[in-house]
C-alpha cells in the first residue's frame, strides 16, 4: 500500500468547531426564512444569463418586433394603432411565460439536489416554496419595467386615468403570482430541467399564442376562435388595452363573457388559480421531495 | 434522551416491492466515528437519509442527539450537519455566499453568518475562492466547502456520505487531514464509504452493510481478524507456473491461495506479516519461479464481502440505480 504523507495545510479546525457541538439557535421566524431563499433565487437570476434575458430582452425584443415588423401589416378592429393594441399582449405573454422560469427554478433545486440540502436545515415550514414566491414576485417587476418603458419610446401610451393605471399593473402583478404556482406545479410534476423546457414550449406557446395577444380574436377561424375567447391570455391581454385605454376589438353582444368583461374574469382567473392550484402545487412539491 | 448521540434500532425501508434497508441497529457513542462500510445499492445513502430525516423509515426508531428523527425533525436538523454524497453546494453561488446562507438558515443572524462562513473559509483554505461562483470549483474545492457548510452551526453529530468518493488521491489526502482534526476533536461522526482504508483510518467502529443488511461490526482490528488480516499477494511472469506459485504460496501462508488466471495472480491470507513475505520469497526462489510482483496486501473491500458472504460484492443494478436516482 502507498503512504501518501498529506500535504502541509494550514487548516485549524480546532478554532472553529467545539467537541460535542454548540447550542442550537433559535428559531428566527418563517419571514427570515423565506428572505434567505428569496436572495437566493434573486442570485440566481442575476447569475443565469438566459433566465436574466427571458425577463428583460426577450420582452423588451418582442415590442420592437411586433411593433416594427407586423405593425404595418395588422389592423385593429375599431381602430386605433397597433402598437398600442400589441402592448396589452406583449404584458400577457410576458406575464404567462414567467411560469416557465418558476418551473425552472424548482427543477434545477431537484437536480442540483438544493431540495435535499434545505430539507436537511432547521428552517420553517413552507419557508423553500415561500423563498421561490418572492423571488419570482419580485422578478416579474423586471420585464413590466423594462417592457413599459420600450412601449413608451415606440409610442404606447396610457389613456386612461391613473386609477384605472393602477389597476392594470396590479392586474399584472396578481396574475404573475397567480403564475407562480402554475410553475411550482409543473416544476414539480415534471422534475427535470430539460422536462421543463419541452412541456413549456409544448403548453405554454400555444397558450399565449392562440389568445387576442398579437392579433384581434375576430380573425380566427372556429374552433381556435371559441379557445382563444375563453383563454385567459386573452382576457388579461384585453383586461389591460382596457385599463390603459389602448385599442381593443369592440365586444359586441353575441361574444361570451370573458370578452364583455376582460378584467373580472381575469381576477376569477386570479383567484381560482390561487384558490385552487396553489394548494395543489404545494401538495405536489411536497410529495415530490420527501420519501 | 437516549445515551448515544445515534441510536437507531430495527431501521426498514422500502420503496415499493424493494427493501433498501432491512433492520438496522446502530449505536454511536459521544465522541466517536462509525464507518458504515458497503458497496454501491448496499443502503448506506438510505441509513443516513434516515437519519437526517430526509427520509422515513418504513419501519424502527432512530434517536439523533437525543430526539426521534420522524417526531422531532427540526430539533434533530438543528443539531447535524450533513454532507450528502454528491456535493450540494449552490453552484450558482459564491463559497462565501454558500455558508452565509447556510449560516442564516441555521438561524444565525446576518452579521454572524458572514463571520462564520469568513472564518470557515478562512479554516478551510477556501478564502481565495471566496468569492467564486462554486460551479468553478474543483470536485475537492466543493467537498471541502460543503464540509464546511456541515460546521456552520457547530453540530453536535455530524453525517458525511462518502465524502471521498470521486476525488483524486490528493484531494482524499487533503480532505481526510481535515477529517483527522474533526475525529481527533471529538466530534460524533458518522460517514460512509466504499473503502476498507478510509474507515480504518478515521473511523473507532465499523459496520458492514450489505443488501440493507449489517453483515459485519467491529474495530478495524477486529474486522481485519474475521477476514484473515493481511493478504500476501503475488503475480507471475510466466503464466505457466501460475498454479505452481499458487501451491508454494498455499504451502508457506497455510491459507488457501485464491487464483485470478487471467491476471497472473494468486492471493493467500497470512498471519505473518512481512515475515511471512519474506519466507514467500524465499520459497518461490528456491522453486525457481519468477514473479513480477509480491507483496503485503490489506483485503480490499471485495475480499471482507467474500470472506463475510462468500459471494463478491452484487452488481445490484437494480439498486444501484435506486441510489442514483437520488
Amino acid at each position: 500500500m502507498t503512504v501518501i504523507t498529506p500535504p502541509p495545510t494550514d487548516t485549524r479546525i480546532e478554532d472553529v468547531v467545539t467537541p460535542g457541538g454548540s447550542e442550537p439557535h433559535a428559531s428566527r421566524g418563517v419571514l427570515h426564512d423565506v428572505w434567505v431563499i428569496a436572495r437566493r433565487g434573486l442570485v440566481h437570476m442575476k447569475r443565469q444569463p438566459e433566465q436574466l434575458s427571458d425577463a428583460t430582452i426577450q420582452p423588451i425584443m418582442f415590442v420592437l418586433l411586433f411593433a416594427f415588423v407586423f405593425g404595418g401589416a395588422i389592423e385593429v378592429p375599431g381602430g386605433g394603432s397597433y402598437k398600442e393594441f400589441l402592448m396589452g399582449g406583449i404584458f400577457a405573454q410576458t406575464i404567462v411565460f414567467s411560469a416557465f422560469g418558476v418551473a425552472m427554478s424548482i427543477a434545477n433545486d431537484k437536480k442540483n439536489q438544493a431540495v435535499d440540502r434545505f430539507r436537511s436545515l432547521p428552517i420553517a415550514n413552507g419557508a423553500v416554496l415561500g423563498g421561490h414566491a418572492v423571488a419570482n414576485l419580485l422578478k416579474a417587476f423586471l420585464p413590466i419595467v423594462l417592457m413599459s418603458l420600450t412601449g413608451l419610446l415606440v409610442g404606447w401610451r396610457i389613456n386612461s386615468g391613473a386609477l384605472d393605471a393602477l389597476h392594470g399593473y396590479v392586474l399584472m402583478i396578481a396574475f404573475s403570482f397567480a403564475m407562480i404556482w402554475i410553475g411550482v406545479l409543473l416544476g414539480s410534476v415534471v422534475g427535470t430541467p430539460e422536462g421543463v423546457t419541452g412541456i413549456a414550449f409544448a403548453v405554454l406557446f400555444p397558450i399565449t399564442f392562440i389568445a387576442s395577444t398579437f392579433v384581434p380574436v375576430v380573425t380566427m377561424p372556429e374552433p381556435l376562435r371559441t379557445i382563444a375567447q375563453w383563454n385567459p391570455t386573452t382576457s388579461l391581454s384585453d383586461a389591460l388595452r382596457e385599463l390603459f385605454g389602448n385599442p381593443n376589438t369592440p365586444a359586441v353582444g353575441s361574444d361570451p363573457f370573458p370578452i364583455q368583461h376582460p378584467v373580472l374574469y381575469t381576477w376569477i382567473w386570479i383567484v381560482a388559480i390561487v384558490a385552487v392550484v396553489a394548494p395543489i402545487a404545494v401538495g405536489v412539491y411536497r410529495r415530490s421531495t420527501v420519501d | 434522551m437516549s445515551p448515544h448521540p445515534i441510536e437507531a434500532t430495527g431501521l426498514v425501508k422500502r420503496y415499493g416491492e424493494k427493501t433498501a434497508l432491512g433492520g438496522i441497529d446502530l449505536a454511536v457513542p459521544a465522541g466517536t466515528v462509525t464507518a458504515v462500510l458497503g458497496p454501491n445499492g448496499a443502503g448506506k445513502t438510505t441509513a443516513v437519509r434516515i437519519l437526517t430525516t430526509l427520509s422515513r423509515a418504513t419501519e424502527g426508531t432512530a434517536h439523533v442527539a437525543g430526539f426521534d428523527v420522524a417526531t422531532h425533525p427540526t430539533e434533530v436538523r438543528r443539531r447535524i450537519g450533513l454532507a450528502a454524497q454528491d456535493a450540494t453546494v449552490d453552484p450558482l453561488l459564491t463559497g462565501f455566499e454558500n455558508l452565509v446562507m447556510i449560516s442564516e438558515l441555521h438561524q444565525l443572524s446576518r452579521r454572524a453568518a458572514k463571520a462564520r462562513a469568513s472564518e470557515l473559509l478562512e479554516e478551510f483554505s477556501l478564502a481565495d475562492a471566496a468569492n467564486r461562483v462554486t460551479s468553478g470549483y474543483s470536485g475537492g474545492m466543493r467537498r471541502r466547502l460543503d464540509l464546511a457548510a456541515t460546521l456552520v452551526a457547530d453540530p453536535q453529530v455530524l453525517f458525511l456520505d462518502e465524502p471521498t468518493t470521486g476525488l483524486d488521491p490528493r484531494a482524499r489526502n487533503e480532505l481526510w487531514s481535515v477529517l483527522d482534526v474533526l475525529v481527533a476533536r471529538g466530534t460524533t461522526l458518522l460517514l460512509t464509504t466504499q473503502y476498507l482504508d478510509e474507515a480504518d483510518r478515521l473511523a473507532d467502529d465499523i459496520v458492514v452493510i450489505d443488501h440493507g443488511r449489517i453483515i459485519a461490526q467491529g474495530d478495524a482490528r477486529s474486522l481485519k481478524r474475521q477476514v484473515g488480516g493481511d493478504n500476501i499477494g503475488l503475480i507471475v511472469s510466466d503464466e505457466a507456473r501460475l498454479a505452481e506459485a499458487a501451491e508454494v504460496l498455499s504451502k508457506v501462508t497455510g491459507g488457501e491461495a485464491v487464483v485470478d488466471a487471467a491476471a497472473h495472480a494468486a492471493v493467500a491470507p497470512t498471519a505473518d506479516g512481512v515475515a511471512g513475505l519474506a519466507d514467500v520469497a524465499r520459497a518461490l526462489a528456491d522453486a525457481g519461479i519468477e514473479v513480477e510482483d509480491l507483496g503485503l496486501r490489506q483485503p480490499t473491500l471485495d475480499e471482507v464481502f467474500l470472506t463475510l458472504t462468500g459471494l463478491p460484492i452484487a452488481e445490484d443494478d437494480d439498486a444501484r440505480a435506486e441510489e442514483a436516482a437520488r
